[in-house]
C-alpha cells in the first residue's frame, strides 16, 4: 500500500485521521482508517457506492457515531458530535429540498452564520460578503433567484458559495461533480483547482475516475478502508482499482496526452451475449428490450 | 354591519374570537417550520399525546396547562429523537408515541368510574368556555414564540433547511429542536380549548401551505401563513356564530375554502401563463445513430 509521505508534526497537516473506525459497534462503515493530509493539497477519495467515502467525509466533521480512532483537523482534536469550526462542507445535492422557500442570497448566508448579529435580517456587511463570493463563483446576479430555478452546475456553486463564505481552510465535497454534464463537471474542477491554488486544502469524494486522474494531484482509494493512495498515475492500476471497486477494471493511457483512462475490464456490458441485431444483421449493442435503431453511415 | 356587531355584544364570543384569531397567528407561524419539515401530522399526533397528559394531570390533581404542556414537550423531544433515527421515520414516531400516549388518556379514563369532567372540549374544541385567563396564557405563549421565533429567525430557517448540515456550520441543533419541540407543545397546548385535538393539525397545515401556493419566499411565507391562520381564526368564529356549528368545525372549514381558492388560482394561472409560452419555431431535427466508426 502507498502511503504519503508522513507528516512529522501533525499541526501541519490539514486532516489527520489515525485508526479511525466508524459507523455502529456491530457494524462499522470505514474500519481501521489512518490518513494525513498535508495543508494546501487536493484529494480526491474515489470508490464505489457504499464504499464509506461519504462516512469518511462525515467521520472528519464529527458527525459519524465514532466506534475507534483519533481525527484532528487544522491541529484541533475533533470530538463526536461537535462538528470543528472553521471548515467548509458541501452536501451531495440529491439530499437538498430543492422547493424549499429559499433564494441564492439566503442559502449562502447560511455558511456565515457564526459570524452573523443578533437580529434576524442580514446585515449591510452580510450581503456584500454573499454578493463578492457569488461574483468569485461566476454566479453574481442570481442572489435573488429562488434555487430550483437554476441549471444543475449553478446550484453546485452555491452550495460551494456556501462553504467558501466563511473563508474557511479546509473544504469537503460529497460528489461535488454527480448529475452535472460534461462541461459543468470540468468547470466545477476548475473553479476548485482555482480555490487549491489559492491556499484552500479541498477533499472531494466521486466516483467519477477519468475526471480525476485528469484533474487531481493526489487520490486516495476507499472502500470500508483505504485500498491505497498516491498520484492517479501510481494509484490507478488495474489491480488497485479493480481491488477497489470489486470488479474488473483497466487503465488505459492516451497516446496523444500521455493522460490515463480507466475502462471497465469487461469484454461486453451486462447484456452480454443478448446483442440485438438490427435488420441488415449487423449487431447494435442497445439493449435487450430496446428495438433495433436505424444504422446510417454519416 | 349588524351581521358583524351583534354577536360581538357577548363577552363569550368576543373571548372565542380573540383566542381563535390569537391561536390561528401563532399555529400559521409554527406551521410553516412544521410543514417545511415535512411533519404536519405532528400537530394531529401531540393533540392526542396531549390529550392523554390532560387526563393524568387531572387525575393527579396538576394544573392543566402544566401537566398537558410537559407531557406535549416530553412527546415533541420524542419525536424529534425518533425521527431522526432513518430506521424510524418521522411519520412512524409521530404515530407511536402519540397514539400510546392518547391511548393512556383512553384507558386511564374507562378505569376510573370516578371520571366527571367532560373531555369533549378537548377532543372537539369548546369555544365558548375561553375564559380571561384562557386569553392571557394563549397571548402570553403566543408573544413568547413569536419573540423566540424572531430571535433565532437564521438558526431555525438553516436547521429547517438542511438539519444535517446547520449544525456542522455553528448551529446548535440540538438546543434548536428542543426549544422548537417545546413551542409546538405551548401552542398545542393552548389551542386545544379552541379547536379541539381532533382539528388542531388542520390549523398548523392549511394557512402555511395556502402561503407556499402564494411565495417562494420564506419570509413572505411566515407573514402571510401568520395572517391568512389569523384571519380564519377571526373569520371562522364569526361563521360559526352565523351558521350555529362548532367553532373548531368552521375554522378548519374556512381555512380549508381559502385553501382551495388559492389552489384553484394558482393552478388557473399557471395554466395560463403555460399557455403564452412561444411554440418552438421548428420541429426538432431527427437523430438517427452513427454507423459504428
Amino acid at each position: 500500500m502507498m502511503t504519503t509521505s508522513s507528516i512529522a508534526n501533525p499541526t501541519d497537516a490539514a486532516i489527520v485521521l489515525r485508526n479511525v473506525t466508524g459507523g455502529y459497534t456491530n457494524r462499522p462503515i470505514v474500519s481501521d482508517v489512518s490518513l494525513e493530509i498535508p495543508q494546501g493539497a487536493f484529494v480526491g477519495l474515489v470508490g464505489p457506492s457504499g464504499a464509506g467515502k461519504t462516512s469518511l467525509l462525515k467521520a472528519m466533521l464529527g458527525t459519524l457515531p465514532r466506534v475507534s480512532g483519533e481525527i484532528i483537523l487544522n491541529g484541533v482534536p475533533v470530538r463526536s458530535g461537535t462538528p470543528p469550526a472553521g471548515i467548509g462542507y458541501v452536501p451531495q445535492t440529491e439530499t437538498v429540498d430543492w422547493t424549499f422557500p429559499v433564494t441564492v442570497e439566503q442559502v449562502v448566508m447560511m455558511g456565515r452564520i457564526r459570524s452573523m448579529g443578533m437580529l434576524p435580517w442580514a446585515s449591510r456587511k452580510d450581503r456584500a460578503a454573499v454578493a463578492e463570493t457569488l461574483e468569485r463563483l461566476g454566479i453574481g446576479g442570481l442572489a435573488g433567484r429562488h434555487i430550483r430555478d437554476l441549471s444543475g452546475g449553478q446550484q453546485q456553486r452555491v452550495f460551494i458559495a456556501r462553504a467558501l463564505i466563511g473563508s474557511p481552510r479546509l473544504v469537503l465535497l460529497d460528489e461535488p461533480t454527480a448529475s452535472v454534464d460534461i462541461k459543468t463537471r470540468d468547470d466545477i474542477l476548475h473553479l476548485l483547482v482555482d480555490l487549491n491554488l489559492d491556499g484552500t486544502t479541498i477533499v472531494m469524494t466521486t466516483h467519477e475516475l477519468n475526471a480525476v486522474a485528469a484533474h487531481l494531484p493526489w487520490v486516495v482509494c476507499v472502500n470500508g478502508g483505504i485500498v491505497a493512495q498516491g498520484h492517479p498515475r501510481d494509484a490507478f492500476t488495474n489491480a488497485i482499482l479493480s481491488k477497489t471497486f470489486g470488479a474488473p477494471m483497466r487503465v488505459l493511457v492516451d497516446e496523444q496526452t500521455g493522460g490515463i483512462l480507466v475502462a471497465e475490464g469487461h469484454d461486453h456490458g451486462p447484456f452480454g451475449d443478448r446483442l440485438i441485431v438490427a435488420a441488415g444483421g449487423q449487431p447494435s449493442a442497445i439493449g435487450a428490450a430496446a428495438a433495433p435503431l436505424p444504422l446510417s453511415a454519416d | 354591519m349588524n351581521y358583524l356587531t351583534e354577536p360581538l355584544q357577548y363577552e363569550f364570543f368576543r373571548n372565542g374570537v380573540m383566542a381563535a384569531t390569537i391561536i390561528g397567528a401563532l399555529c400559521g407561524l409554527l406551521g410553516v417550520y412544521i410543514t417545511l419539515r415535512k411533519m404536519s401530522y405532528i400537530g394531529h399526533g401531540l393533540s392526542h399525546s396531549v390529550f392523554g397528559g390532560a387526563v393524568v394531570s387531572f387525575l393527579m390533581g396538576i394544573n392543566f396547562y402544566i401537566g398537558a404542556g410537559l407531557w406535549g414537550f416530553l412527546s415533541a423531544v420524542l419525536i424529534n429523537r425518533a425521527a431522526r433515527k432513518h430506521a424510524i421515520g418521522a411519520d412512524a414516531a409521530i404515530g407511536i408515541i402519540t397514539t400510546a400516549s392518547f391511548a393512556l388518556g383512553v384507558a386511564l379514563i374507562s378505569r376510573s368510574r370516578s371520571f366527571t369532567r367532560n373531555f369533549e372540549a378537548a377532543l372537539f374544541g369548546n369555544i365558548l368556555g375561553v375564559t380571561r385567563q384562557d386569553i392571557i396564557i394563549i397571548a402570553a405563549v403566543s408573544t413568547v414564540v413569536a419573540i423566540a421565533v424572531f430571535l433565532a429567525y437564521k438558526q431555525l430557517l438553516f436547521a429547517t433547511f438542511d438539519p444535517e448540515i446547520s449544525n456542522i456550520y455553528g448551529v446548535p441543533t440540538n438546543w434548536v429542536e428542543t426549544g422548537f419541540a417545546l413551542a409546538i407543545a405551548a401552542a398545542i397546548v393552548a389551542s386545544l380549548n379552541v379547536v379541539g385535538a381532533t382539528l388542531i393539525a388542520a390549523t398548523i397545515a392549511i394557512p402555511p401551505t395556502t402561503a407556499r401556493l402564494i411565495t417562494d419566499s420564506f419570509g413572505k411565507m411566515i407573514v402571510l401563513s401568520t395572517i391568512i391562520g389569523a384571519l380564519c381564526g377571526l373569520g371562522g368564529m364569526f361563521a360559526s356564530y352565523w351558521f350555529d356549528m362548532a367553532s373548531g368545525a368552521s375554522i378548519v372549514l374556512l381555512s380549508a375554502a381559502v385553501f382551495a381558492a388559492v389552489l384553484g388560482i394558482t393552478s388557473l394561472r399557471g395554466a395560463l401563463a403555460r399557455r403564452h409560452v412561444p411554440a418552438p419555431l421548428a420541429a426538432p431535427t431527427p437523430v438517427t445513430a452513427a454507423a459504428g466508426d
